[in-house]
């Protein structure tokens, strides 16, 4: 089983090259797909109209079309924000930073992955939160009170969820026994259920509320809109985002997506098998033994996972109204910790028990 | 909050997802404007149309205008007469017939008041300019409009049949 | 605080002192925040001055006149036909319902009477406009409580009510069909059925807004018992139309005066709610799309035969005299003043429009309340901008 994707003959540089390229692939082409698809697609079909029609066979060629609008206009840093422009400048990256930094721990095969940690999903958790000083530094740096507000509202909203959501994990951890991401999908796809191995064993059914918690707190953490104070487009003129423009609003635009994208391959990673089909249908039985061609087939079934946990991040976006800010926090502190915490009581003690 | 949300938002998700599969299967509700374009009624207000014939430059349509963006020049000419013997007549000749369609606010009272029948509504919609002077135009571009004028529709049950127009 | 018993003011007064020692020692620097003149939650250019405490609002004023069209003064100078042009666009989301009272005040000075078939069709597209107006507040509401779909049925629906209109009138948005004595004309062949069918797709449309915004927990979280308007206050701000009727009081003009239109011919429900809290105005006024969508129905069954204007001069000189006519607009009560000397235009005119005294009660409304509220307040007084600032 050491037949990987990235021969060790290459040399250490080209490895690194294919990697970064990898990253980037994992990167953009989820977050194109999910602003076509989704954004342009569904959101027009949802409201009985058809989208972009015009760049491309059903306008499939627009995201190019603004992309190249965006960097065709002028990066603006407002005269009150210019003592700072540095950081101003610099949020949209770290935001989009932290989306890089989060795609890095997710397997993609067997042998497909960027780095194997023993305690990916600590790392991912981890990093995902790096994105709030992105967020707040936009905000703050804005000299714009709207601005400010957002940033604000964002660094409480997204400190509020990362709990739930760790607590949320922490469930899934129990049961696997692992932290490492690529152990966490071997042990749901090798998993029985009351012996019966047909499916394996995805955590979304033994741990089902706390896949709803952990898909909640995604929904908070990419400021999608039930919980999207921090955006608010009709109050707060997009908050944090409000003074960007050009090339750095599309980081923005990019890494909020990205980020949909990659927070779905991690939740489709830690419950629904992530890039695995259940082992007993090819007859394997650990890691060693799947054939390779799981290294190609395995990114595609993870994406078509991922598409189906985005299209749910969606849906509820463009069908909900949004929360005020104290209701967000209050759902957080009062509902989401208190559950995912009796979750966590009762995934150990049934764990202890089988 | 929690539990009874269920619910209302599940009923909220199936609406948009109900409008989501009838998009997909009957189509949207909107119109792919350059390449399909929707008739517009008989009676909407698109542009005004001018039967130069009709009109003797007798200003009212000016003078009655809420935003003064008609322009109207004529001079008195003599006309052959109708009759062979008879004296030559004196009619009105238009020079300049201008709409500013920068400023018109599409009210209609010009047509309205026209004694002589020269002004008409046209439906007729496609006639954007670029630069907002090109708006303004002549006796020969408002004739042009002429024939886009559709006849008035016919009445709905229990209307009087009126003899204008 | 009196009815406070000793023990509970007691612990009062403590709180209070422990709060004022935490202003003191965390003395935060109150920030004056600018929503508009240019913001999306306020329909336009109103601006609101509101003085914040963190992200509770101290202190708040609307500061209108930003779109100031002068047309008080701009109606001494133009002739009545013209003012009825102009008059279109005071409301410009239900402009056919501006034209009526403005006619029919001209019409009490002249003292001609629209023949019945006129009145039933002025009534008819009246409360279309009125669909129209409050089809697009439906939606509008979605967009400013965060859900971006309402927006786009209640734009699609309304276009069909517009189609309506601008096949009877000619305009979509400014339909100037009304005249001294009558209608500019009768209504083209196959209006009422397609008007009839219409409707269905209105009762359609209501039920989706209701499952979409109303029924959703999120709304009633954001609305319920946010920016309450209590029957006194209301009546005392001068509050009219939606916004007086969710606050309880049961006051319809279409209902309560004798005016020469089709209203008192048809049969329908002044709704009301007790709460006067934002979700009962935007409740209120869902419901009244309901009964305005029956109103039509009924209407469209009853239209008699006959003659659409009365006889009246071509030239018009209106008679001396002053005539104060108000309807149940859209946004609320609608009135005009008209005073005439014998000419040939008015010679003034007052406008008493709905939303400027609607949101008159701004200040008092947004004391103490977050600024994500703001925008649910004002979402769901409903004010126009052209409306306000005439």
């Amino acid at each position: 089983m050491n037949a990987v994707l990235l021969s060790a003959d290459l040399p250490y540089w080209a490895i690194s090259l294919l990697r970064v390229l990898g990253g980037l692939v994992a990167v953009l082409l989820p977050a194109g797909t999910v602003v076509y698809l989704f954004l342009f697609k569904m959101l027009s079909f949802m409201q009985s109209r058809l989208g972009p029609m015009e760049a491309g066979p059903y306008g499939s060629m627009q995201l190019f079309a603004e992309v190249g609008k965006w960097l065709q206009k002028e990066d603006i840093v407002p005269a009150s924000a210019q003592p700072e422009a540095r950081i101003f400048k610099m949020a949209p990256l770290i935001v989009l930073a932290s989306t890089f930094l989060l795609v890095v721990v997710v397997p993609f095969g067997p042998d497909a992955w960027f780095t194997n940690f023993e305690t990916g999903i600590f790392y991912a958790l981890a990093v995902s939160s790096v994105s709030v000083l992105g967020i707040l530094i936009a905000g703050w740096s804005s000299a714009n009170k709207y601005s400010l507000l957002g940033g604000l509202r964002a660094a409480g909203q997204l400190v509020a969820y990362e709990l739930p959501m760790v607590l949320a994990v922490i469930g899934v951890v129990i049961q696997a026994g692992t932290m490492n991401l690529q152990e966490i999908v071997v042990a749901q796809n090798a998993g029985s259920m009351f012996g019966w191995d047909g499916l394996g064993n995805p955590y979304v059914l033994t741990q089902f509320v706390a896949f709803l918690i952990f898909m909640i707190s995604v929904q908070a953490e990419l400021s999608q809109t039930p919980f999207d104070m921090p955006i608010a487009e009709s109050e707060l003129v997009s908050g944090y985002m409000t003074e960007y423009s050009g090339f750095r609003f599309l980081i923005f635009f990019i890494g909020e997506f990205a980020t949909a994208g990659v927070f779905a391959m991690i939740a489709s990673v830690l419950f629904l098998g992530g890039w695995g089909v259940p082992f007993s249908w090819f007859g394997w039985t650990t890691i060693d033994s799947i054939d390779n061609w799981m290294n190609v087939a395995g990114p595609l079934i993870l994406f078509a996972k991922m598409m189906a946990l985005v299209f749910f991040i969606m849906w509820i976006r463009f069908s909900s109204p949004r929360l005020r800010e104290d209701q967000l926090q209050r759902f957080a502190w009062k509902v989401l910790i208190p559950i995912s915490l009796v979750n966590i009581m009762l995934t150990a003690v049934l764990k202890v028990a089988f | 909050m929690a539990k009874p949300k269920v619910p209302g938002m599940f009923k909220g998700l199936g609406v948009t997802f109900a409008t989501l599969l009838a998009t997909a299967k009957n189509g949207a509700d909107t119109v792919q404007y350059p390449h399909e374009k929707e008739t517009p009624p008989i009676r909407a207000r698109g542009v005004i149309a001018l039967h130069e014939g009709n009109c003797t430059s007798c200003m009212l349509c000016v003078r009655s205008c809420p935003d003064w963006c008609i322009y109207i020049e004529g001079h008195k000419e003599l006309a052959p007469p109708r009759r062979a013997g008879g004296a030559a007549r004196k009619v009105n000749k238009l020079d300049r017939f201008d709409i500013d369609y920068a400023l018109c606010m599409y009210c209609g009272i010009c047509v309205e008041v026209c004694p002589f029948d020269a002004l008409f509504w046209s439906p007729e919609y496609e006639y954007s300019e670029t630069r907002i002077a090109d708006l303004l135009h002549d006796k020969s571009k408002l004739g042009e409009w002429m024939q886009t004028v559709p006849e008035a529709p016919e009445l709905e049950a229990g209307a009087e049949k009126k003899g204008k127009k | 605080m009196t009815m406070l018993g000793d023990r509970q003011q007691l612990a009062y007064i403590a709180a209070q002192a422990a709060d004022a020692r935490v202003n003191v020692e965390l003395e935060t620097e109150g920030m004056t925040l600018n929503i508009g003149p240019q913001h999306p939650a306020t329909h336009g250019t109103l601006r609101i001055i509101a003085r914040l405490d963190g992200e509770q609002v101290v202190w708040a004023e609307p500061s209108a006149g930003y779109m100031h069209r002068g047309y008080e003064k701009l109606t001494e100078v133009r002739t009545f036909p013209q003012v009825t042009a102009l008059v279109n666009r005071i409301d410009w989301l239900g402009s056919f319902a501006n034209e009526v009272p403005f006619i029919l005040a001209a019409e009490k000075l002249m003292g001609v009477e629209a023949p019945s078939r006129a009145q039933h069709i002025r009534t008819i597209l009246f409360e279309l406009s009125r669909i129209a107006n409050v089809s697009l507040f439906l939606g509008d509401l979605g967009v400013q409580l965060g859900a971006i779909t309402p927006v786009f049925f209640a734009f699609r629906d309304r276009e069909y009510v517009l189609n309506l209109i601008e096949a009877a009138t000619g305009g979509r948005f400014h339909p100037n069909f009304d005249r001294i004595g009558g209608l500019k004309d009768d209504l083209p062949a196959g209006f009422i059925d397609e008007t009839r069918v219409v409707m269905k797709k209105l009762r359609t449309f209501c039920d989706q807004i209701e499952d979409l915004l109303f029924g959703n927990e999120i709304f009633q979280a954001r609305t319920r018992g946010i920016g309450v308007i209590p029957k006194d206050v209301a009546l005392s701000y001068g509050l009219s139309g939606a916004n007086l009727r969710a606050s309880g009081v049961d006051w319809d003009l279409r209902r309560d005066q004798d005016i020469p239109m089709a209203w008192n011919k048809t049969e329908f429900k002044v709704i009301t709610h007790p709460d006067g809290d934002s979700f009962a105005r935007c409740w209120v006024r869902l419901q009244e799309v309901r009964e305005s969508t029956k109103i039509v129905d009924q209407l469209l069954d009853t239209i008699p035969a006959g003659p659409v204007m009365a006889k009246v001069p071509k030239i018009i000189k209106v008679p001396e005299g002053e005539a104060w006519v108000s309807t149940e607009n859209p946004l609320g009560e609608m009135g005009y003043y008209v005073v005439s000397q014998g000419d040939q235009g008015p010679f003034r005119v007052k406008i008493r429009s709905a939303s400027f005294n609607n949101i008159s009660i701004v200040p008092w409304l947004l004391k103490g309340v977050y600024v994500p509220d703001i925008i649910t307040i004002l979402a769901s007084l409903y004010f126009i901008l052209g409306d306000i600032d005439r």
